[in-house]
């Protein structure tokens, strides 16, 4: 029996007293990146959520390399939305990143010198070494998203889960995270990534999960990303489904 | 002497509660806080009744609780789909209105004047002294504060990375596997206890002062969190000790003065602060403007 | 019992007093309605904390205890205390709760100031001003009820009169902008509106529990629809229930403030409200769930997450 990173099964969850998530099944493959995608409130960000005990479910198990997540919590990176912090409280770049070693330093040990060197490097590794000391409220929103990742790069994971990465971001970012997001997959790590914008798909996953409440598919990119799945996917709610198809390859 | 026991005990409230209320503030819950000073009445109410005796640390453990109750009825509302502000604001009245009525009826059988309660009088806090085998140990205010001082050091110090990253990102800390839910109950059941330490010296109503203003002038002049929680430790001795020397000037409330000191500093911060404050806000906005005209130039 | 009863409702400086704490609970509750849609909830004890100062200096400036000055030097206060709070959300990076706080203690903390200075002073007992901390709804003069009971009318009446504006100002700004109206202006009457019905329930029920006049009965009204004018009708009845109820058994019951036992009854109406509403309610929401086992309620960690994004919000402007 195959050991995925995530495996999720008959997953379902409700708030109040709508069902968000309806029954969803699906593993993803190792050493690679996933895009999930579907419209808004197809539940992306809950689904996220909700594998990471965030929320309570009503039915379904998740397994992270066949155990709970609880379990394996060390193993996983986070890397949340942005809007669920507060960019004015005292603290700068670095402390931040230095947060993300924070689980496995346990109850009682203070982050020493090998937390703030892995925090240098991480910060290095996303571009923004010399703004260690920069206060984050000095920061623009592309920063801040790289800080984030940094973060979940110095939680030294092997399966990451990302909310929305490249939302609101300038073209430097992107590049910067996607550049990322390829160092991940080369040394073997699995990137679960919520994602917004359908042009960029097909050159940034090699597998894609459509969500809308329910699994409308979950693929490889190239069967997968088809007309007829994201029309299922987002109803009539895309023009030019046809254009998807001529979206050039090397496009930045 | 008299002023050096006064600011004494002023300063270590300032202290407990300085600490405190960065947290509070970073949190966005300094309402909460308000909340927790007027309902643990009820609780030193009951503590009273159930003694009939000033004991400080029955008084100690019923605020505890009503502090920890507050909290949890706070919760609850909130989670039945209740606004926040509304759910603070019909727990801590009803709480504090059951605390006025237990005290008023019970005036036999509660020695607690109600002014003193809600104001403190802290002037005559020397005077009442814990004996020991005979020996005179200095007001029971001094070290019932000096206690609640230490505790909240210990647990502060103890947990400063989870207090810091359930204030700053509580979704990463459930996700890394904190518990969040306990750390936020420690931190109001601290909250609890340094209100009813606190209220002799500054009564219930004006610990909520010591807890926000010192930690909010803090906020303005430092990007960092253990310097914020130091100004604020700072900021709030300073209004002690002022304050009680300008109530004697004045012949005033001491609390009252404590607390309006603070204000005062808390002014000064909002306007000269080198990083934040207003008049350094309005400069870079002059300096920018005069930058652009003089690159259009 | 019901003698006695019947002796007080008959008695007319006792009708007088209840008809004043009926329009009081009345004017708060419709009032309550409309800062407990915009958010601002604890603006009004903000404001009640605040008024002391203004009503000590309207002592100290005029050396006698009217009713009508001091409601003028607390709606000064307030005045001031609002433009505080909108100073330091607007200019520094405090948010909205935390700036409360500071207004809330400062200005309460200059007033306990003031107020032992009167004290102190020869002519401090004639104050009355500590009746202002707790409220003695039952010691008002038959001229205070007549304010009161004029202050509240009016209130009542701006709201009615305007309901449709206000209530389009306070579920959408910038649409009603983008409409035409005059949403500043609107604002600003709706914040001296909750000054007002502040000042007002201060001599009701005191400076600490005055927010919940405000407060509660409009959440109990809440709980029995989702429409905006009736609840504002209810939550004028409660709050005219509330105000009865608390006059009527603090003057039976010795050593018992009226302030307290009309929060309470007002507490007792939201409990029931909260419990027994049909749709809205607890119990009837727990017999759905019951029915169709399909119902979740949000876990501790989601609100606390949720917290950390949830300010005390919209501020005064």
């Amino acid at each position: 029996m195959n050991v995925y990173p995530l495996e999720v099964n008959r997953l379902t969850v409700a708030y109040q007293k709508k069902p968000v998530l309806r029954s969803v099944s699906f593993h993803i493959p190792e050493g690679q990146l996933i895009g999930m995608l579907g419209p808004n409130g197809a539940g992306k960000s809950t689904l996220l959520k909700a594998v990471l005990g965030l929320l309570p479910t009503l039915d379904g198990e998740v397994r992270i390399y066949g155990k709970s997540y609880r379990e394996q919590r060390k193993l996983i990176g986070y890397v949340p939305q942005r809007e669920s912090v507060d960019w004015d409280f005292p603290t700068n770049a670095l402390d931040v990143v230095m947060m993300g070693r924070y689980g496995q330093l346990g109850w009682f040990r203070r982050p020493g010198v090998k937390e703030r060197q892995i925090a240098l490097e991480c910060l290095a590794k996303v571009g923004m070494a010399e703004y260690a000391g920069r206060q984050i409220s000095q920061l623009s929103g592309g920063q801040q998203q790289r800080i984030f990742l940094a973060r979940a790069l110095a939680q030294n994971a092997h399966v990451y889960f990302m909310d929305e990465p490249f939302a609101g971001v300038d073209a430097t970012t992107e590049k910067a995270i996607i550049a990322l997001l390829h160092e991940l997959k080369e040394q073997g790590k699995t990137v679960l990534v919520v994602h917004h914008d359908l042009s960029t798909v097909r050159e940034y996953f090699d597998h894609v999960l459509l969500l809308n409440g329910e699994l409308i598919a979950a693929g490889p990119t190239e069967e997968t990303f088809t007309p007829e799945n994201l029309h299922k996917t987002y109803g009539g709610k895309i023009a030019m489904l046809a254009d998807f198809g001529a979206v050039p390859a090397g496009k930045v | 002497m008299a002023d050096f026991w006064i600011i004494l005990t002023g300063t270590l409230v300032a202290a407990t509660c300085g600490i405190l209320g960065c947290f509070l503030v970073l949190r966005k819950m300094a309402m909460v806080g308000d909340a927790i000073s007027h309902s643990v009445l009820p609780g030193i109410a009951i503590a009273f009744l159930v003694s009939s005796s000033r004991d400080s640390l029955l008084m100690l453990i019923g605020a505890a609780v009503l502090g920890l109750i507050t909290v949890f009825l706070i919760q609850a509302l909130q989670q039945s789909g209740l606004q926040s502000d509304a759910s603070i604001g019909i727990v801590f009245t009803a709480l504090f209105a059951v605390g006025v009525i237990l005290i008023s009826r019970n005036a036999s059988h509660i020695d607690l004047d109600l002014d003193c309660v809600l104001f403190g009088e802290i002037a005559y806090v020397q005077w009442d002294t814990w004996i020991w085998n005979g020996y005179d140990m200095g007001p029971v205010a001094v070290w019932m504060l000096g206690g609640t001082l230490l505790i909240v050091l210990a647990a502060i110090l103890l947990f400063y990375k989870q207090f810091k990253l359930c204030a700053f990102d509580p979704a990463l800390a459930a996700a890394i596997g904190i518990p969040v839910a306990l750390f936020h109950y420690l931190l109001m059941g601290l909250v609890s206890l340094s209100t009813v330490a606190s209220f002799e010296s500054v009564g219930a109503i004006l610990v909520v002062g010591m807890l926000i203003i010192p930690a909010s002038a803090a906020y303005l002049l430092t990007d960092r969190l253990s310097v914020m929680i130091g100004y604020s430790v700072l900021i709030g001795a300073i209004s002690a000790a002022g304050g009680y020397y300008a109530a004697k000037w004045l012949d005033a409330s001491i609390a009252g003065s404590m607390v309006t000191v603070a204000g005062g500093l808390f002014l000064l911060a909002f306007l000269f602060s080198p990083k934040h404050g207003l008049i350094a806000r309005f400069g870079r906005k002059q300096r920018k403007r005069d930058e652009l005209y003089s690159a259009a130039a | 019992m019901l003698s006695t009863l019947w002796q007080w409702i008959t008695d007319p400086n006792l009708q007088w007093i209840l008809m004043g704490s009926l329009l009081l609970g009345l004017g708060s509750g419709v009032i309550g309605s409309f800062t407990y849609l915009r958010k601002q909830s604890l603006l009004g004890d903000a404001l009640a904390h605040a008024a002391l100062p203004g009503i000590c200096i309207a002592f100290m400036l005029s050396g006698v205890k009217s009713v009508g000055l001091f409601m003028l030097g607390a709606i000064l206060a307030g005045m001031a205390a609002t433009f505080g709070i909108s100073a330091i959300t607007r200019y520094t990076r405090i948010k909205q709760d935390a700036a409360l706080g500071i207004v809330l203690s400062v200005f309460f903390g200059i007033g306990i100031v003031l107020l032992t200075q009167i004290q102190h002073s020869g002519n401090g007992n004639q104050s009355g001003l500590d009746k202002y901390l707790f409220g003695q709804a039952a010691s008002m003069m038959l001229a205070d009820v007549y304010l009161m009971g004029a202050v509240s009318v009016l209130l009542i009446a701006i709201c009615a009169l305007l309901f449709k504006e206000l209530k389009l100002v306070s579920f959408d700004p910038g649409f009603a902008r983008g409409m035409g109206l005059q949403v500043a202006f609107l604002e600003q009457l709706l914040l001296m509106m909750t000054v007002v019905a502040v000042v007002v329930g201060i001599q009701a029920v005191g400076v600490v529990l005055v927010a919940a006049l405000l407060i509660t009965p409009a959440v109990a009204a809440r709980y029995w629809t989702d429409a905006l004018g009736v609840m504002v009708v209810l939550a004028g009845v409660f709050g005219a229930l509330s105000g009865v109820t608390g006059t009527l058994i603090s003057s039976t019951l010795s050593n018992l403030p009226t302030g307290p036992v009309t929060v309470l009854a007002a507490t007792a109406l939201f409990f029931v409200s909260a419990v027994f509403a049909p749709n809205r309610g607890w119990l009837a929401k727990w017999i759905r769930r019951w029915r169709s086992r399909n119902e979740i309620q949000q876990p501790m960690e989601l609100a606390m997450i949720k917290q950390a994004g949830n300010t005390v919000e919209r501020g005064a402007e």
